[in-house]
């Protein structure tokens, strides 16, 4: 099966849409939360999440001892935000830093929920199999009732989003200043963290523990590139993250042996790719192009101002002076004399250069203008 | 005990000593998420490597592996250079994406590759005994063994040699800069010493546990000492112990090694974490407390200092003005009566000559912003503490 015959199943196939509208609610989802993760500098807090997440999952099967995938996700949520809560006791109560108390709470709820998961594996109990599925995600097990979860749980998150929008907003970006506007900023911080976790914990399914971070961090990162704006970044996060969520899918199911996590994580790799270097407004491409520009017009400017100098000293502005007496100036070049002359600052001819009335003042006038537009 | 018993344990403790000296070093300098990043990331190097020799331990692969952790770390500074993300974000992106090209890559080969995905993240400990180093038909031990003994071996001798620049760089960058270390190669040494040991303790014990006993260990004595060479040798401690403990937790639960190491780990932070004398949590609420009500005793005697008038140091007054609850005066005035700051006769609160003195001194010290000095006052003129 190839990818355009995907398209077609896509609309014919009953599993397959199920499966695509899942991942594209998913990533809509993560794209919306993360944005807050990333511009509140908790990226990392989702990996953390996410592996806590683990033995929440082990112990809700030890448990009930069946497969029941919203009792799971209880689990994981609690147990997520377990490790929320220790993390932030960490750095608040210790002198740890927030690094290690990330990197410790992801590594021993890890591997907690791993020594559970191979305890069960040798429990005699045929329902187990495909626990390991939470690891790195199997997005065909994803049925119907699953999928209105995910609906249902980002409607809610969407209205307490709009509800409060300003708070959140405000929060974001300067906490000091809404602690003295009167808001409840240990709320509004609860509130956002647990709606992270929740994200974190509809994924699990999905992509799996080990990944479930990149599908936080990825679309909003992405997103951050091509706008200044909050809402248009929340917007074009969780478009970016429905997208590779859908694409990663369906590459995932054309293929055999291709778990579906790291494929979406790949794809939202290459959003975060392109956006790095084709953003108009920050991206590397286009800054290196405005990077060689000013140099440029520097360059010219520089040349410009030490013929200004040496024409000051005439009477007649534009008397022609060989090319021979720049030489002691290292910024010019045949290339850059002519573009200068493009410009109509100077004239050529042969080996001689002057300087119009144009040229003239515009180096008169170049520090005024570098100094004006500074103040 | 059978000999692979011993032979596991010796592995685990050997991994665990491997570890916690970056580790300690890496959680001094902030710096502790970077082993998720490269434990995570070396996987394509493995992979490749593992398509290259198909042999878990050669030298090849330990090379490749090592190259791709220095790699991320050297892609992840380049993200954080761009400004294009806050710092930590650069982490998160670069790990996820290489992990899922090694999974990826696993899964695609899975029918030729003998390298699973449980066994990358767990390591196969179990299974370390039965690979062993044969040279001319003498068996020298397991192959991990080996592996590891010369691992630590490199980092103890390196640590012995550059202990001085690393404690300098570590503490003090602008300084080790002046002294003429450089810090960026201190910097990379220390990344490299940390994805070998990544690479060789991952077929031991798989990704997750990598990070375990990196951090674990190191922040779990960081909370005890605040010297570096203590801090070094309780890391050291704390890891070997979780390493035996871990092997026999396992061997009883049937279940894996690493997973259990790592819980160990886990318990023993969790203890140290709440029973510490000074930095642990109980201890940190009880100072709290106790903080909170000199503070009131502070305001309290001020505020007796303040009025001469009657009904303003009537006990009542208290709760009535001051707004206090009953309890909280209550502790409050027996503080202070316990320390005789104050006598009380019907029901009116004054100050004694002891408690004007202390008093004065602290308005003092307030006054002229030494607030610090405070602490070092209660301890002349309390007999008892809040």
């Amino acid at each position: 099966m190839n990818l355009s015959e995907y398209f077609e199943l896509l609309i014919s196939d009953y599993t397959l849409r199920t499966i695509s509208i899942g991942t594209a609610i998913l990533g809509a989802i993560c794209g919306m939360l993360g944005s807050f993760a990333v511009l509140r500098k908790q990226s990392l807090l989702g990996d953390a999440i996410s592996h806590a997440a683990l033995p929440g999952i082990a112990i809700a099967f030890l448990i009930i001892e069946s497969k029941n995938s919203t009792i799971f996700l209880i689990g994981a949520l609690i147990s997520g935000l377990i490790g929320t809560f220790w993390i932030r006791g960490i750095i608040n109560k210790t002198h740890l830093k927030s690094d290690t108390a990330l990197g410790l709470i992801l590594s021993i709820f890890f591997g907690f929920g791993m020594l559970l998961l191979t305890y069960i594996q040798k429990l005699p109990n045929a329902n187990q199999a495909g626990l390991e599925s939470y690891l790195f995600g199997q997005a065909a097990t994803l049925i119907e009732s699953d999928v209105w979860l995910m609906a249902v749980v980002t409607g809610i998150s969407l209205i307490i989003l709009l509800l409060f929008w300003k708070e959140l907003k405000i929060l974001l970006f300067d906490p000091d200043f809404t602690k003295t506007l009167g808001f409840n900023t240990r709320f509004l911080d609860i509130l956002i963290t647990s709606f992270i976790v929740v994200a974190i914990v509809l994924g699990l399914q999905t992509v799996g523990v080990v990944l479930m971070s990149a599908m936080l961090l990825a679309p909003a990162a992405a997103a951050r590139q091509w706008t200044n704006s909050l809402s248009t970044m929340i917007f074009i996060a969780a478009l970016f993250g429905a997208s590779s969520g859908v694409i990663g899918t369906g590459i995932s199911a054309s293929s055999n042996n291709l778990p579906t996590g790291p494929v979406i994580v790949i794809i939202a790799g290459v959003f975060v790719l392109v956006s790095f270097i084709f953003s108009p407004g920050r991206g590397l491409l286009f800054r290196q192009i405005r990077f060689r520009k000013n140099r440029r017009d520097l360059q010219l400017h520089k040349t410009l101002s030490f013929m200004y100098n040496i024409a000051k000293n005439h009477e007649n502005i534009s008397h022609p002076h060989a090319i021979r007496i720049l030489n002691n100036f290292q910024g010019f070049t045949k290339k850059s004399l002519k573009e200068l002359e493009d410009h109509n600052y100077i004239k050529l001819q042969g080996n001689m250069w002057s300087m119009t009335e144009t040229g003239y003042h515009k180096a008169a006038n170049l520090y005024n203008q570098i100094t004006k537009t500074h103040e | 005990m059978n000999s692979a018993q011993i032979e596991i344990q010796l592995i685990a403790s050997l991994v665990a000593i491997a570890c916690a000296i970056p580790g300690t070093f890496l959680v001094l300098r902030k710096m502790a998420l970077i082993t998720d990043a490269i434990s995570h990331s070396i996987l394509p190097g493995i992979v490749i490597g593992f398509f290259i020799t198909h042999d878990l331990s050669s030298p090849i692969l330990i090379l490749l592996a090592t190259a791709t952790g220095v790699l991320t770390v050297i892609l992840v500074e380049f993200i954080q250079k761009t400004g294009l993300v806050k710092e930590d974000t650069a982490i998160g992106l670069v790990f996820p994406a290489l992990f899922s090209i090694g999974i990826i890559m696993i899964s695609k080969n899975a029918s030729d590759v003998h390298l699973d995905i449980d066994a990358v993240l767990l390591g196969e400990l179990a299974f370390a005994p039965f690979d062993r180093l044969i040279v001319q038909n003498i068996d020298l031990g397991p192959k991990s063994l080996w592996i590891i003994g010369s691992i630590v071996m490199i980092t103890l001798s390196l640590l012995f040699t550059f202990f001085k620049e690393l404690k300098v760089s570590t503490f003090d960058k602008g300084l080790a800069a002046s002294l003429g270390f450089s810090p960026i190669l201190i910097h990379y040494g220390l990344m490299t010493v940390s994805s070998i040991t990544t690479v060789g303790a991952f077929d031991a014990v798989g990704a997750i546990l990598v990070i375990a006993l990196m951090i674990a260990p190191a922040a779990t004595a960081y909370l005890l000492t605040q010297d570096l060479r203590k801090m070094l040798s309780l890391a050291i401690l704390f890891g070997i112990a979780g390493a035996i403990l871990g092997y026999w937790t396992a061997h009883f639960l049937d279940a894996s090694i690493s997973g259990s190491i790592t819980t160990v780990l886990g318990i023993i932070f969790l203890l140290v974490y709440l029973f510490a004398k000074n930095k642990g949590l109980f201890s940190v609420l009880y100072r709290q407390k106790q903080q909170k009500i000199e503070v009131l005793l502070l305001t309290f005697l001020l505020h007796l200092n303040n009025h001469s008038e009657k009904e303003e140091r009537h006990v009542k007054h208290l709760t009535e003005h001051i707004n206090w609850q009953k309890v909280k005066a209550k502790t409050v005035l027996n503080l202070a009566l316990k320390n005789n700051m104050i006598t009380v006769e019907d029901k009116i609160v004054s100050l004694t000559e002891k408690g004007k003195t202390f008093t004065e001194e602290a308005i003092n010290y307030i006054i002229t912003n030494k607030d610090t000095e405070i602490e070092k006052m209660k301890d002349r003129f309390f007999l008892f503490r809040g």
